[in-house]
Protein backbone atom coordinates (compact mmCIF):
# COMPACT_ATOMS: atom_id res chain seq x y z
CA UNK A 1 0.00 0.00 0.00
CA UNK A 2 2.67 2.28 0.97
CA UNK A 3 4.91 1.51 -1.84
CA UNK A 4 2.04 2.11 -4.51
CA UNK A 5 1.59 5.55 -2.23
CA UNK A 6 5.40 6.41 -3.25
CA UNK A 7 4.90 5.33 -6.99
CA UNK A 8 1.63 7.10 -7.25
CA UNK A 9 3.16 10.31 -5.94
CA UNK A 10 5.80 10.33 -8.39
CA UNK A 11 3.93 9.40 -11.01
CA UNK A 12 1.42 12.12 -10.16
CA UNK A 13 4.33 15.04 -10.28
CA UNK A 14 5.04 13.51 -13.67
CA UNK A 15 1.40 14.02 -14.96
CA UNK A 16 0.62 17.37 -12.90
CA UNK A 17 3.88 18.70 -14.54
CA UNK A 18 2.83 17.82 -18.01
CA UNK A 19 -0.73 18.98 -17.90
CA UNK A 20 0.40 22.10 -16.88
CA UNK A 21 3.25 23.03 -19.58
CA UNK A 22 0.86 23.75 -22.62
CA UNK A 23 4.03 25.14 -23.96
CA UNK A 24 5.45 21.79 -24.28
CA UNK A 25 2.29 19.73 -25.07
CA UNK A 26 1.86 22.44 -28.26
CA UNK A 27 5.78 22.45 -28.81
CA UNK A 28 6.19 18.57 -29.43
CA UNK A 29 3.19 18.60 -31.53
CA UNK A 30 5.20 21.15 -33.99
CA UNK A 31 7.12 18.00 -35.21
CA UNK A 32 4.50 15.07 -35.98
CA UNK A 33 2.36 17.48 -37.70
CA UNK A 34 5.11 18.63 -40.18
CA UNK A 35 6.05 15.18 -41.07
CA UNK A 36 2.46 13.90 -41.31
CA UNK A 37 1.60 17.38 -43.62
CA UNK A 38 5.10 16.85 -45.59
CA UNK A 39 5.45 13.37 -45.93
CA UNK A 40 2.21 12.54 -46.17
CA UNK A 41 0.62 14.76 -48.80
CA UNK A 42 4.07 15.19 -50.38
CA UNK A 43 5.15 11.21 -50.92
CA UNK A 44 1.51 10.32 -51.18
CA UNK A 45 0.74 10.43 -54.84
CA UNK A 46 4.09 9.05 -55.86
CA UNK A 47 3.87 6.19 -52.88
CA UNK A 48 -0.13 5.96 -54.47
CA UNK A 49 2.00 5.31 -58.03
CA UNK A 50 4.31 2.47 -56.83
CA UNK A 51 1.29 0.29 -56.13
CA UNK A 52 1.66 1.08 -52.61
CA UNK A 53 -1.40 2.59 -51.47
CA UNK A 54 -2.84 5.26 -49.31
CA UNK A 55 0.34 6.72 -47.82
CA UNK A 56 -0.95 8.43 -44.62
CA UNK A 57 -2.39 5.39 -43.37
CA UNK A 58 1.02 3.94 -44.01
CA UNK A 59 2.27 6.84 -42.23
CA UNK A 60 0.57 7.56 -39.17
CA UNK A 61 1.43 4.66 -37.11
CA UNK A 62 5.01 5.61 -37.77
CA UNK A 63 4.51 9.10 -36.83
CA UNK A 64 2.54 8.06 -33.48
CA UNK A 65 5.41 6.25 -32.71
CA UNK A 66 7.40 8.60 -33.51
CA UNK A 67 5.74 11.61 -31.13
CA UNK A 68 5.81 8.36 -28.13
CA UNK A 69 9.61 7.96 -28.84
CA UNK A 70 10.30 11.77 -28.36
CA UNK A 71 8.38 12.29 -25.24
CA UNK A 72 9.30 9.34 -23.84
CA UNK A 73 12.84 9.57 -23.51
CA UNK A 74 12.75 13.57 -22.94
CA UNK A 75 10.71 12.45 -19.91
CA UNK A 76 13.84 10.04 -19.00
CA UNK A 77 15.79 12.24 -19.98
CA UNK A 78 14.73 15.31 -17.61
CA UNK A 79 16.11 13.60 -14.65
CA UNK A 80 19.75 15.55 -15.40
CA UNK A 81 18.19 19.07 -15.10
CA UNK A 82 16.04 17.47 -11.78
CA UNK A 83 19.39 15.83 -10.53
CA UNK A 84 20.84 18.62 -9.53
CA UNK A 85 18.41 21.27 -8.92
CA UNK A 86 14.90 19.55 -9.12
CA UNK A 87 13.09 17.50 -7.00
CA UNK A 88 15.07 14.18 -7.67
CA UNK A 89 17.70 15.35 -4.75
CA UNK A 90 14.43 15.91 -2.60
CA UNK A 91 13.32 12.47 -3.06
CA UNK A 92 16.67 10.60 -2.83
CA UNK A 93 16.53 11.86 0.71
CA UNK A 94 13.37 10.74 1.74
CA UNK A 95 12.88 7.39 3.29
CA UNK A 96 11.62 5.35 0.11
CA UNK A 97 13.33 3.25 -2.19
CA UNK A 98 15.74 4.08 -5.01
CA UNK A 99 13.62 1.22 -7.07
CA UNK A 100 10.16 2.88 -6.41
CA UNK A 101 11.10 6.43 -7.70
CA UNK A 102 12.66 5.08 -10.77
CA UNK A 103 9.15 3.19 -11.22
CA UNK A 104 7.16 5.74 -10.63
CA UNK A 105 8.69 7.93 -12.48
CA UNK A 106 8.57 5.92 -15.37
CA UNK A 107 5.26 5.42 -15.23
CA UNK A 108 4.48 9.05 -14.89
CA UNK A 109 7.19 9.83 -17.80
CA UNK A 110 5.36 6.78 -19.98
CA UNK A 111 1.67 7.83 -19.41
CA UNK A 112 2.62 11.25 -20.61
CA UNK A 113 4.20 10.07 -23.84
CA UNK A 114 1.29 7.35 -23.92
CA UNK A 115 -1.36 10.77 -24.06
CA UNK A 116 1.30 12.54 -26.72
CA UNK A 117 0.74 9.34 -28.75
CA UNK A 118 -2.82 10.03 -28.50
CA UNK A 119 -2.72 13.49 -29.78
CA UNK A 120 -1.10 12.89 -32.40
CA UNK A 121 -3.40 9.86 -33.27
CA UNK A 122 -6.17 12.85 -33.48
CA UNK A 123 -4.14 14.71 -35.82
CA UNK A 124 -3.68 12.03 -37.98
CA UNK A 125 -7.46 11.56 -38.21
CA UNK A 126 -8.05 15.38 -39.06
CA UNK A 127 -4.93 14.37 -41.63
CA UNK A 128 -7.10 12.27 -43.02
CA UNK A 129 -6.16 8.88 -41.61
CA UNK A 130 -8.97 6.34 -40.92
CA UNK A 131 -7.86 3.19 -38.96
CA UNK A 132 -9.31 0.11 -40.48
CA UNK A 133 -11.11 -1.28 -37.25
CA UNK A 134 -12.01 0.68 -34.31
CA UNK A 135 -12.31 -2.13 -32.15
CA UNK A 136 -8.81 -2.67 -32.62
CA UNK A 137 -8.06 1.01 -30.61
CA UNK A 138 -7.59 -1.03 -27.05
CA UNK A 139 -4.92 -3.25 -28.72
CA UNK A 140 -2.96 -0.40 -30.31
CA UNK A 141 -3.18 1.35 -26.80
CA UNK A 142 -1.47 -1.70 -25.12
CA UNK A 143 1.35 -1.10 -27.92
CA UNK A 144 1.72 2.44 -27.55
CA UNK A 145 2.09 2.30 -23.59
CA UNK A 146 4.77 -0.15 -24.36
CA UNK A 147 7.14 1.89 -26.20
CA UNK A 148 6.17 4.54 -23.79
CA UNK A 149 7.52 2.54 -20.73
CA UNK A 150 10.34 1.14 -22.90
CA UNK A 151 11.60 4.18 -23.93
CA UNK A 152 11.13 6.49 -20.58
CA UNK A 153 13.54 3.58 -19.41
CA UNK A 154 16.17 3.75 -21.84
CA UNK A 155 15.64 8.13 -21.32
CA UNK A 156 16.69 6.95 -17.31
CA UNK A 157 19.20 4.78 -18.38
CA UNK A 158 21.15 7.37 -20.02
CA UNK A 159 20.31 10.53 -17.93
CA UNK A 160 21.83 8.52 -15.01
CA UNK A 161 25.15 8.35 -16.14
CA UNK A 162 24.96 11.42 -18.14
CA UNK A 163 26.67 14.49 -16.18
CA UNK A 164 24.97 16.97 -18.07
CA UNK A 165 22.99 18.35 -20.62
CA UNK A 166 25.99 18.50 -23.34
CA UNK A 167 25.35 14.97 -24.06
CA UNK A 168 21.57 15.62 -24.48
CA UNK A 169 22.22 16.40 -28.79
CA UNK A 170 24.71 13.58 -28.86
CA UNK A 171 21.73 11.29 -27.51
CA UNK A 172 19.63 13.02 -29.72
CA UNK A 173 21.47 12.81 -33.20
CA UNK A 174 23.08 9.37 -32.77
CA UNK A 175 20.32 7.31 -30.72
CA UNK A 176 17.06 8.48 -31.33
CA UNK A 177 17.53 9.79 -34.62
CA UNK A 178 18.38 7.07 -36.18
CA UNK A 179 15.97 4.72 -33.91
CA UNK A 180 13.41 6.73 -35.62
CA UNK A 181 14.29 6.97 -39.41
CA UNK A 182 15.53 3.43 -39.59
CA UNK A 183 12.34 1.58 -37.80
CA UNK A 184 10.03 1.24 -40.67
CA UNK A 185 8.11 4.33 -39.25
CA UNK A 186 8.44 5.94 -42.78
CA UNK A 187 9.01 2.91 -45.58
CA UNK A 188 7.82 -0.14 -45.69
CA UNK A 189 10.65 -2.93 -44.61
CA UNK A 190 9.89 -5.62 -47.64
CA UNK A 191 12.31 -5.45 -50.01
CA UNK A 192 14.62 -3.63 -48.50
CA UNK A 193 19.22 -4.23 -48.48
CA UNK A 194 19.13 -7.25 -46.37
CA UNK A 195 22.03 -4.25 -44.07
CA UNK A 196 18.86 -2.64 -43.63
CA UNK A 197 16.66 -5.24 -42.84
CA UNK A 198 18.78 -6.16 -40.01
CA UNK A 199 19.04 -2.61 -38.79
CA UNK A 200 15.19 -2.61 -38.43
CA UNK A 201 15.59 -5.58 -36.46
CA UNK A 202 17.24 -4.64 -33.65
CA UNK A 203 15.65 -1.66 -33.35
CA UNK A 204 12.98 -1.92 -30.87
CA UNK A 205 10.68 1.25 -31.98
CA UNK A 206 10.53 -1.48 -35.56
CA UNK A 207 8.56 -3.80 -33.48
CA UNK A 208 6.23 -0.25 -31.80
CA UNK A 209 5.53 1.19 -35.18
CA UNK A 210 4.62 -2.52 -36.74
CA UNK A 211 2.42 -3.46 -33.39
CA UNK A 212 0.54 -0.04 -33.88
CA UNK A 213 0.02 -0.05 -37.70
CA UNK A 214 -0.97 -4.00 -37.21
CA UNK A 215 -3.69 -2.98 -34.92
CA UNK A 216 -4.51 0.08 -36.39
CA UNK A 217 -4.51 -0.64 -40.77
CA UNK A 218 -3.44 -4.67 -40.34
CA UNK A 219 -0.58 -5.84 -42.31
CA UNK A 220 2.30 -6.61 -39.84
CA UNK A 221 5.42 -7.47 -40.55
CA UNK A 222 6.93 -9.24 -38.37
CA UNK A 223 2.74 -9.92 -36.94
CA UNK A 224 1.43 -8.60 -33.12
CA UNK A 225 2.57 -11.87 -31.66
CA UNK A 226 6.25 -11.00 -32.42
CA UNK A 227 6.30 -7.67 -31.83
CA UNK A 228 4.66 -7.97 -28.42
CA UNK A 229 6.84 -10.64 -27.04
CA UNK A 230 9.98 -8.60 -28.11
CA UNK A 231 8.51 -5.37 -26.75
CA UNK A 232 8.36 -6.93 -23.99
CA UNK A 233 11.08 -8.17 -23.44
CA UNK A 234 12.85 -5.37 -24.27
CA UNK A 235 10.86 -3.15 -21.99
CA UNK A 236 11.57 -5.31 -19.37
CA UNK A 237 15.40 -4.95 -19.81
CA UNK A 238 15.36 -1.57 -19.81
CA UNK A 239 13.74 -1.23 -16.89
CA UNK A 240 15.88 -3.50 -15.28
CA UNK A 241 19.13 -1.38 -16.41
CA UNK A 242 17.18 2.20 -15.72
CA UNK A 243 16.73 1.07 -12.25
CA UNK A 244 20.70 -0.07 -11.70
CA UNK A 245 21.54 2.45 -13.52
CA UNK A 246 19.58 5.26 -11.20
CA UNK A 247 20.35 2.96 -8.24
CA UNK A 248 23.81 4.03 -8.82
CA UNK A 249 23.26 7.63 -9.20
CA UNK A 250 25.72 10.07 -6.50
CA UNK A 251 24.68 13.41 -6.16
CA UNK B 1 20.11 15.98 26.95
CA UNK B 2 22.50 13.11 25.03
CA UNK B 3 23.95 13.39 21.51
CA UNK B 4 21.79 13.22 18.56
CA UNK B 5 24.60 13.52 16.30
CA UNK B 6 27.74 11.65 17.04
CA UNK B 7 30.77 11.40 14.47
CA UNK B 8 33.97 9.05 14.58
CA UNK B 9 36.94 9.66 12.45
CA UNK B 10 34.95 10.23 9.81
CA UNK B 11 36.97 10.06 6.12
CA UNK B 12 35.85 10.27 2.67
CA UNK B 13 37.75 10.18 -0.11
CA UNK B 14 37.48 10.95 -3.81
CA UNK B 15 40.21 9.00 -5.74
CA UNK B 16 43.21 10.40 -4.63
CA UNK B 17 41.51 13.33 -2.98
CA UNK B 18 40.70 13.09 0.64
CA UNK B 19 37.36 15.70 0.67
CA UNK B 20 37.10 14.68 4.65
CA UNK B 21 39.94 13.51 6.40
CA UNK B 22 39.26 11.81 9.72
CA UNK B 23 36.95 14.39 11.49
CA UNK B 24 35.03 13.49 14.98
CA UNK B 25 32.63 15.70 16.34
CA UNK B 26 28.92 15.63 18.23
CA UNK B 27 26.09 17.61 18.62
CA UNK B 28 23.40 17.27 21.69
CA UNK B 29 19.90 17.02 21.15
CA UNK B 30 18.12 20.57 20.85
CA UNK B 31 21.68 22.40 20.05
CA UNK B 32 22.66 24.85 17.45
CA UNK B 33 25.71 23.63 15.71
CA UNK B 34 27.33 25.63 13.09
CA UNK B 35 29.80 24.02 10.72
CA UNK B 36 32.00 26.64 8.89
CA UNK B 37 35.09 26.64 7.26
CA UNK B 38 35.75 28.01 3.42
CA UNK B 39 34.98 26.64 0.18
CA UNK B 40 35.81 23.34 -0.72
CA UNK B 41 36.66 22.48 3.18
CA UNK B 42 34.39 19.65 3.26
CA UNK B 43 31.20 20.71 4.55
CA UNK B 44 28.93 19.72 1.49
CA UNK B 45 30.60 16.46 1.75
CA UNK B 46 30.14 16.20 5.51
CA UNK B 47 26.45 16.59 5.35
CA UNK B 48 26.15 14.32 2.18
CA UNK B 49 27.44 11.59 4.70
CA UNK B 50 25.16 12.34 8.06
CA UNK B 51 22.54 12.46 5.48
CA UNK B 52 22.79 9.36 3.35
CA UNK B 53 23.77 10.60 0.13
CA UNK B 54 27.12 9.60 0.08
CA UNK B 55 28.68 6.84 1.65
CA UNK B 56 31.82 7.18 3.95
CA UNK B 57 35.17 5.79 3.30
CA UNK B 58 35.90 4.94 6.71
CA UNK B 59 34.66 6.10 10.00
CA UNK B 60 31.78 6.15 12.17
CA UNK B 61 27.78 7.90 12.44
CA UNK B 62 25.35 8.01 14.78
CA UNK B 63 22.52 10.23 13.82
CA UNK B 64 19.45 10.32 16.24
CA UNK B 65 20.88 6.45 17.29
CA UNK B 66 20.71 5.12 13.56
CA UNK B 67 23.65 4.63 11.17
CA UNK B 68 23.44 6.05 7.83
CA UNK B 69 24.74 3.28 5.58
CA UNK B 70 22.87 0.53 7.43
CA UNK B 71 19.53 2.21 8.71
CA UNK B 72 19.17 4.73 5.42
CA UNK B 73 15.34 5.09 5.72
CA UNK B 74 15.25 5.68 9.94
CA UNK B 75 17.89 8.18 9.64
CA UNK B 76 16.02 9.74 7.03
CA UNK B 77 13.29 10.38 8.93
CA UNK B 78 14.73 11.50 11.66
CA UNK B 79 15.95 14.84 9.59
CA UNK B 80 14.69 17.11 6.90
CA UNK B 81 16.92 19.25 5.05
CA UNK B 82 17.29 22.42 2.82
CA UNK B 83 19.81 22.06 0.56
CA UNK B 84 22.48 24.97 -1.21
CA UNK B 85 20.80 24.46 -4.07
CA UNK B 86 16.89 25.26 -4.84
CA UNK B 87 15.12 21.82 -4.63
CA UNK B 88 11.66 22.94 -5.48
CA UNK B 89 9.66 21.83 -8.31
CA UNK B 90 9.07 25.09 -9.74
CA UNK B 91 6.48 23.65 -12.04
CA UNK B 92 4.41 22.78 -9.16
CA UNK B 93 2.29 24.98 -6.23
CA UNK B 94 3.88 26.03 -2.80
CA UNK B 95 0.94 23.33 -1.54
CA UNK B 96 2.01 20.65 -3.82
CA UNK B 97 5.92 21.00 -3.09
CA UNK B 98 4.88 20.43 0.50
CA UNK B 99 1.82 17.76 -0.03
CA UNK B 100 4.34 15.42 -2.28
CA UNK B 101 6.92 15.89 0.45
CA UNK B 102 4.40 14.32 2.73
CA UNK B 103 3.62 11.66 0.93
CA UNK B 104 6.87 10.52 0.47
CA UNK B 105 7.32 10.72 4.02
CA UNK B 106 4.15 9.12 4.48
CA UNK B 107 2.34 11.48 6.70
CA UNK B 108 -1.31 10.00 7.26
CA UNK B 109 -3.28 12.44 5.12
CA UNK B 110 -5.48 14.29 8.31
CA UNK B 111 -2.42 15.16 10.17
CA UNK B 112 -0.37 16.20 6.68
CA UNK B 113 -2.98 18.61 5.84
CA UNK B 114 -2.79 20.61 9.70
CA UNK B 115 0.76 20.52 9.47
CA UNK B 116 1.35 22.29 6.27
CA UNK B 117 -1.28 24.60 7.16
CA UNK B 118 0.46 25.24 10.02
CA UNK B 119 4.21 25.46 8.75
CA UNK B 120 2.87 27.53 5.54
CA UNK B 121 1.35 29.68 7.78
CA UNK B 122 4.38 30.31 10.11
CA UNK B 123 7.10 31.26 7.38
CA UNK B 124 4.00 33.44 6.12
CA UNK B 125 3.17 31.69 2.67
CA UNK B 126 -0.16 30.05 3.67
CA UNK B 127 -1.76 33.08 1.27
CA UNK B 128 0.45 32.61 -1.65
CA UNK B 129 -0.47 28.15 -1.46
CA UNK B 130 -1.42 28.04 -4.79
CA UNK B 131 0.82 30.07 -6.47
CA UNK B 132 3.49 28.06 -8.61
CA UNK B 133 6.99 27.88 -7.28
CA UNK B 134 8.29 29.36 -10.29
CA UNK B 135 6.62 32.98 -9.83
CA UNK B 136 8.59 33.08 -5.81
CA UNK B 137 11.49 35.22 -4.95
CA UNK B 138 14.46 33.52 -3.60
CA UNK B 139 13.36 34.30 0.00
CA UNK B 140 10.28 32.62 -0.49
CA UNK B 141 11.61 29.77 -1.76
CA UNK B 142 13.86 29.39 0.83
CA UNK B 143 11.10 29.76 3.35
CA UNK B 144 8.84 27.30 1.31
CA UNK B 145 12.03 25.13 1.16
CA UNK B 146 12.49 25.25 5.30
CA UNK B 147 8.97 24.37 5.54
CA UNK B 148 9.09 21.84 3.74
CA UNK B 149 11.78 20.44 5.39
CA UNK B 150 9.59 20.10 8.66
CA UNK B 151 6.09 18.22 7.12
CA UNK B 152 7.17 14.70 8.80
CA UNK B 153 8.30 16.43 12.30
CA UNK B 154 12.02 15.97 12.02
CA UNK B 155 14.02 16.00 15.02
CA UNK B 156 17.21 17.67 13.47
CA UNK B 157 17.35 19.97 10.65
CA UNK B 158 20.07 20.36 8.26
CA UNK B 159 20.63 23.72 6.51
CA UNK B 160 23.27 23.95 3.82
CA UNK B 161 24.17 27.51 3.30
CA UNK B 162 20.44 28.86 3.56
CA UNK B 163 20.94 31.94 3.75
CA UNK B 164 22.97 32.59 0.49
CA UNK B 165 22.52 35.81 -1.96
CA UNK B 166 19.27 36.97 0.14
CA UNK B 167 19.14 40.50 1.44
CA UNK B 168 19.42 40.86 4.96
CA UNK B 169 15.93 41.53 6.13
CA UNK B 170 15.06 38.10 4.56
CA UNK B 171 18.25 36.82 6.03
CA UNK B 172 17.03 38.09 9.41
CA UNK B 173 13.70 36.83 9.00
CA UNK B 174 15.18 33.09 8.17
CA UNK B 175 16.75 33.21 11.62
CA UNK B 176 14.45 34.30 13.36
CA UNK B 177 11.86 30.93 12.67
CA UNK B 178 15.14 28.67 12.82
CA UNK B 179 15.24 29.86 16.12
CA UNK B 180 11.72 29.62 17.15
CA UNK B 181 11.61 26.67 15.52
CA UNK B 182 14.74 24.99 17.96
CA UNK B 183 12.96 26.53 21.43
CA UNK B 184 9.18 25.56 20.43
CA UNK B 185 9.76 21.95 18.66
CA UNK B 186 13.09 21.38 20.80
CA UNK B 187 14.97 20.77 17.20
CA UNK B 188 18.24 19.90 16.67
CA UNK B 189 20.07 22.86 13.66
CA UNK B 190 22.87 21.71 12.18
CA UNK B 191 23.96 24.35 9.52
CA UNK B 192 26.83 25.97 7.16
CA UNK B 193 27.60 29.21 6.29
CA UNK B 194 29.96 31.86 5.27
CA UNK B 195 28.07 34.45 7.32
CA UNK B 196 29.86 35.23 10.33
CA UNK B 197 28.03 37.27 12.56
CA UNK B 198 25.02 35.06 11.61
CA UNK B 199 26.94 31.98 12.96
CA UNK B 200 28.12 33.73 15.94
CA UNK B 201 24.38 34.85 16.64
CA UNK B 202 22.90 32.30 16.21
CA UNK B 203 25.07 28.97 16.51
CA UNK B 204 25.54 27.96 20.46
CA UNK B 205 28.39 26.26 19.29
CA UNK B 206 30.56 25.99 16.32
CA UNK B 207 32.83 23.91 14.44
CA UNK B 208 35.56 24.71 11.81
CA UNK B 209 36.55 23.02 9.36
CA UNK B 210 39.48 23.46 7.03
CA UNK B 211 41.01 21.15 4.02
CA UNK B 212 39.15 18.29 5.25
CA UNK B 213 39.98 18.19 8.87
CA UNK B 214 38.55 20.28 12.00
CA UNK B 215 40.67 22.86 13.15
CA UNK B 216 38.56 24.54 16.32
CA UNK B 217 35.57 23.81 17.92
CA UNK B 218 33.66 25.55 20.82
CA UNK B 219 30.76 28.44 21.52
CA UNK B 220 31.35 31.87 19.54
CA UNK B 221 32.99 32.82 22.77
CA UNK B 222 35.82 30.47 23.21
CA UNK B 223 36.72 30.71 19.83
CA UNK B 224 37.09 34.26 19.96
CA UNK B 225 38.90 33.91 23.17
CA UNK B 226 40.86 31.23 21.79
CA UNK B 227 42.34 33.49 18.83
CA UNK B 228 42.81 36.55 20.72
CA UNK B 229 40.44 38.17 18.24
CA UNK B 230 37.05 40.57 18.59
CA UNK B 231 34.85 38.61 15.76
CA UNK B 232 34.21 35.16 14.86
CA UNK B 233 35.22 36.59 11.08
CA UNK B 234 38.84 37.92 12.67
CA UNK B 235 38.89 34.36 14.41
CA UNK B 236 37.90 32.37 11.67
CA UNK B 237 40.64 34.13 9.31
CA UNK B 238 43.09 33.53 12.02
CA UNK B 239 42.09 30.10 12.32
CA UNK B 240 42.23 29.03 8.52
CA UNK B 241 44.70 31.60 6.58
CA UNK B 242 43.57 33.95 4.54
CA UNK B 243 44.14 32.63 0.97
CA UNK B 244 41.69 32.55 -1.01
CA UNK B 245 40.21 29.05 -1.74
CA UNK B 246 40.59 27.37 -5.62
CA UNK B 247 37.25 25.27 -5.86
CA UNK B 248 37.25 23.32 -9.16
CA UNK B 249 34.39 24.29 -11.74
CA UNK B 250 32.57 20.90 -12.26
CA UNK B 251 29.50 20.32 -13.85
CA UNK B 252 27.38 21.16 -11.59
CA UNK B 253 28.66 25.13 -11.63
CA UNK B 254 28.47 24.68 -15.89
CA UNK B 255 24.85 23.73 -14.85
CA UNK B 256 23.35 26.22 -12.15
CA UNK B 257 24.98 28.96 -14.91
CA UNK B 258 22.53 27.00 -18.21
CA UNK B 259 19.83 26.96 -15.87
CA UNK B 260 20.01 30.89 -15.69
CA UNK B 261 20.34 31.78 -19.26
CA UNK B 262 17.85 28.70 -20.07
CA UNK B 263 15.56 30.78 -17.20
CA UNK B 264 16.10 34.52 -18.96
Amino acid sequence: MSTLSVIYTLWLRQVKRYLRSRARIIGSLGQPLLFLVALGFGFGPIYQRAGGGDYMQFLAPGVIAMGILFTAVFSGIEIIWDRQFGFLKETLVAPVSRFHIMIGRTLGGATVASLQGVIVFMIAIIAGFRPAHYIMLPLALIFVFLIAILFTALGTAIASVLEDMQGFQLTMNFLVMPLFFLSGALFPLDGLPTAMIRVAQIDPLSYGVDGIRGTLVGGAHFGLAVDFLVLSMITALFLALGSYLFSKIQI
Amino acid sequence: MGKIIDVHDLVRDFGEFTAVNDISFSVARGEIFAFLGPNGAGKTTTIKMLTTLLTPTSGKIRLNDHDPVTEQNKVRRSFGIVFQDPSLDDELTAYENMQFHGMLYRVPSKIRKERIKELLTFVELWDRRDSLVKQFSGGMKRRLEIARGLVHHPKILFLDEPTLGLDPQTRNRIWSYIKDLNQKEKMTVFFTTHYMEEASRVANRIAIIDKGTIIAEGSPKKLKEQTNTSSLEDAFLALTSQAIREESSGSIDHMRMARKMWKR
